[in-house]
């Protein structure tokens, strides 16, 4: 389609304008801020013990939920590319689900099974506390970041086939073999790309993991959860750019190795 | 992993893999029934108990409970706030979004790389941060004046923000790859460049906006993170529903959050399984054509 040149000018206009007001200023304008009052500063705040346990809590997570997503997410990519069950179409329902759900109704869904009033509310009475505990936020972050790895893994495994892996098997290789050396290859693009965005949501959950935090600043604050914190509670607006800052170096350091891992995709 | 046993024949050569051996049908398709134990047990201690969980505690005071819960006065106007903030957000959308798409198909200017780039970042920053960033320019000590804390404006900002990618990502590879010899052809016959636009782009883009917009719906009337610092959380005005379940835990309400939670699950469950039977009926029509 021909456009005149005021009408192609002015919808660039238009399109740099908005972006420009919503996203580019905005986020050189807390890098300002942040900075603002020099390295010595910022780095004070990013560095005090809160801030450090924050990141140590955030690091642990992920540690954490990880290879859980890997492991289990790999082998519920492999049913539903290859199984034929009964309630396949509820586990592909079940596997998307998180996708579909508030934050915080995840929070409140955590609390439901495993608060003390919940299904499993037994287990604190014997020492074990979920909810309010690391072990809530690990499932909570779980939870909404289930769908990655999954979905990344599933499409390359369908268009993979099972004939490799069936023609080594015949040749009298092992399973183990046989997953290490044709299936783990196959699969290891997509997979890296499940993780990184796994991580990158990990990093960045916040509302689920407030509602099932216990939320005090040096044991159980998360970075998202201590930018809250200092913003909220401690009226501290420059402690919050600060560790702001730090969750948005994390965030684009995963954005560029995904933006890194599509170029890839592409040539190939 | 699905593996033949040893009795399995061996598969001729260039034996397409759907058609499978009838010795595998009892293993479930190439699954061994202790691989998909442990995918239940996954799925269902991480996912579907913890939702069955909510679905039990939103009935606990009965249907009459979830029904008084959902439908009090102050429920249904975060319910409805929600609602209507994220239409507007998502028409929003569906506007610049597709104009946005259109300007980085195209249009060719110097910096398009970095309008580009600048559509993921929403997506990539935390919501939290979100909020800040959104804050440090709009906020209370707005370097430009512009003050949007505590308003639907800025609830609408929020939104507008974290929904940004959704339509752009989902128009631009369709017009990359729409023909511009139909237009051409149209141009050639006196047609105007409305005119085109309506009859022969509009038809092609439709869907992916569509989408897009019911995408960004999706997401707007669950989100937390963004609003929570700069919305404010006033009751009635940019209080929006995941806030006013959250207040009902902290009051300790438990069966209503819950309930409310359903309805909020509900919503976004509704608008993305019709996105998907739709566009997987015309993936099949277009199969078929």
């Amino acid at each position: 389609m021909r456009q005149s040149r005021t009408l192609r000018l002015s919808l660039r206009a238009l399109a740099t304008v908005y972006l420009g007001l919503l996203v580019a200023v905005p986020v050189t304008m807390i890098l300002v801020r942040a900075l603002a009052p020099g390295l010595r500063t910022w780095w004070q705040w990013v560095t005090t013990p809160a801030a450090i346990s924050a990141l140590n809590l955030t690091l642990l997570i992920i540690a954490i939920v990880v290879p859980l997503n890997v492991v289990f997410g790999v082998i519920t990519a492999l049913a539903l590319a290859r199984g034929r069950f009964p309630g396949r179409a509820v586990l592909q329902t079940l596997v998307d689900l998180p996708f579909a759900v508030s934050p915080v109704v995840v929070g409140v869904a955590m609390i439901a099974l495993w608060g003390t009033n919940g299904w499993f509310g037994w287990l604190p009475q014997h020492g074990i506390r979920v909810v309010y505990a690391l072990p809530a936020m690990v499932l909570a972050t779980s939870f909404v970041t289930m769908p990655f790895v999954v979905r990344e893994v599933e499409p390359v495994l369908r268009e993979l086939g099972t004939d490799q892996e069936q023609a080594a098997a015949t040749l009298g290789a092992s399973r183990f073999q046989v997953f290490s050396r044709i299936t783990l290859p196959a699969i290891r693009w997509g997979l890296t790309y499940g993780v990184v965005l796994t991580i990158s949501r990990a990093l960045g959950e916040y509302g689920a993991v407030l509602l099932v935090s216990s939320n005090l600043p040096g044991v159980s604050q998360t970075l998202t959860l201590l930018v809250h914190g200092r913003f909220v509670d401690d009226h501290n607006v420059y402690g919050a750019y600060a560790a702001s800052t730090v969750l948005m170096g994390l965030a684009l350091v995963t954005l560029l190795v995904t933006t890194l891992l599509d170029h890839w995709k592409k040539q190939r | 992993m699905a593996l033949p046993t040893r009795t399995t024949p061996r598969a001729p050569a260039g034996r397409p893999t759907s058609r499978r051996p009838a010795a595998r049908h009892f293993r479930l398709g190439g699954i061994d029934p202790a691989t998909l134990g442990v995918v239940v047990l996954w799925v269902s201690v991480l996912v579907a108990l913890p939702i069955a969980a909510l679905l039990a505690l939103s009935l606990s005071g009965g249907p009459q409970g979830f029904l008084a819960a959902v439908t009090r006065p102050s429920a249904l106007t975060t319910l409805g706030l929600t609602v209507a903030l994220a239409a507007a957000v998502s028409l929003v959308n569906a506007v610049m979004g597709t104009v946005i798409a259109w300007v980085l198909v195209r249009d060719d200017f110097r910096g398009k790389q970095v309008l580009d780039a600048l559509i993921d970042i929403p997506f990539a920053l935390p919501t939290i941060v979100a909020s800040i960033v959104l804050l440090s320019l709009y906020g209370p000590d707005s370097p430009i004046g512009v003050h949007l804390a505590g308003l639907r404006a800025g609830v609408m900002l929020a939104l507008a923000f974290v929904t940004l990618p959704f339509v752009v990502r989902a128009v631009q590879p369709v017009l990359r790859e729409l023909d511009t010899e139909a237009e051409q052809a149209a141009a050639s016959l006196g047609a105007h460049g409305w005119t085109i636009f309506r009859r022969i782009v509009w038809p092609v883009l439709m869907p992916a906006v569509a989408s897009g917009t019911g995408l960004s719906f999706a997401r707007a009337i669950g989100e937390f993170g963004s609003v929570v610092l700069i919305g404010g959380n006033l009751p009635g005005r940019t209080q929006v529903a995941s806030q006013y379940i959250q207040q009902l835990i902290e009051a300790g309400d438990q069966a209503g959050a819950a309930a409310v939670s359903v309805v909020l699950l509900a919503i976004s469950f509704l608008v993305l399984t019709t996105l998907r039977v739709t566009s997987s009926r015309m993936q099949q029509r277009e199969e078929a054509a």
